[in-house]
């Protein structure tokens, strides 16, 4: 359904996903293969502040265009299309490691998001979307009486 | 006591390897490498970088790219969930004779490094034709 909640942790390093990264490191060492095409693509980063929330994403070689960004309630969903170069008469390929063709991504936000106040911008092929935090969602403060 | 500092000597490996002077991750960017007739186009995937902060060099037969990304910090938030990490890229290629040393070509956009590496004219038509006896 969804994609994956937000679970916390101190750092950047979640260890399965160093093992992952180990694995993959050794799999290039030992096979020279290049790396499996059908990577969950793409990768984001979620910053979290009291009003907003922020995601990047590495997504080199995409066409500001082609990309759709949704949200619903507190789903986004990033999702395109990256196009494979195309060879033309008596091309072919040596190496091909980058991958290709359509993707999508939901991420469940720790609230309701303003889906009106989106922004997104694309630089450099990393896309950072800011998500404003929807009004009604916003804690509401509690003022503790004395008697 | 801080127990943390480590007094003895540390022996090296052999060969000496080769640190890097800063103390960030490097990653390898993937690469697509594409022979064409006259030549071969390279993409390689470094998100984050731009023509500033890359780096391509070649040095007698190895082909260096070399990008630096500085991380990124949003003021006021913190990061709550992590799939990449920000870091330098790194790759070499062994290049063969016959491409044009002095006709490389790099473009780099929406952090895609593309480079056009073209052949020597001389080496296009340097053909050994085989016959049978």
């Amino acid at each position: 359904m969804f994609g994956p909640g937000l679970w916390r942790y101190g750092g950047m390093l979640d260890p399965m996903r160093e093992m992952q990264r180990l694995q993959r490191e050794m799999n290039r060492v030992f096979s020279g293969m290049g790396q499996p095409l059908h990577e969950e693509l793409p990768p984001v980063n979620v910053w979290v502040g009291e009003g907003d929330a922020v995601v990047t994403a590495e997504l080199p070689g995409a066409d500001p265009g082609k990309v759709d960004i949704s949200v619903v309630g507190d789903t986004l969903t990033i999702s395109g299309f990256r196009e494979a170069a195309r060879l033309g008469e008596g091309e072919s390929y040596h190496r091909q490691e980058r991958s290709h063709g359509r993707f999508s991504r939901s991420l469940q936000l720790p609230f309701h998001v303003e889906a009106g106040k989106v922004e997104a911008k694309y630089d450099r092929g990393i896309l950072r979307i800011s998500l404003p935090r929807a009004e009604a969602d916003k804690p509401g403060k509690i003022s503790v009486k004395c008697e | 006591m801080d127990s943390k500092i480590d007094y003895e000597k540390k022996q090296a490996p052999v060969p000496v390897e080769t640190e890097r002077t800063r103390n960030r991750r490097v990653y390898v960017p993937k690469v697509d490498i594409v022979e064409t007739g006259s030549g071969m186009v390279m993409y390689a995937d470094m998100p984050g970088v731009d023509e500033k902060s890359v780096e391509v060099t070649l040095e007698k037969n190895v082909l260096t790219i070399t990008g630096s990304v500085e991380t990124e910090a949003l003021a006021g938030r913190s990061m709550a969930y992590a799939e990449y990490d920000v870091g330098d890229y790194e790759r070499a290629f062994t290049v063969s004779d016959e491409i044009d040393r002095d006709r490389i070509d790099a473009v780099v956009k929406n952090g895609v490094l593309k480079l056009f590496l073209h052949k020597l004219p001389q080496a296009e038509v340097k053909k050994i034709s085989v016959r049978t006896e």
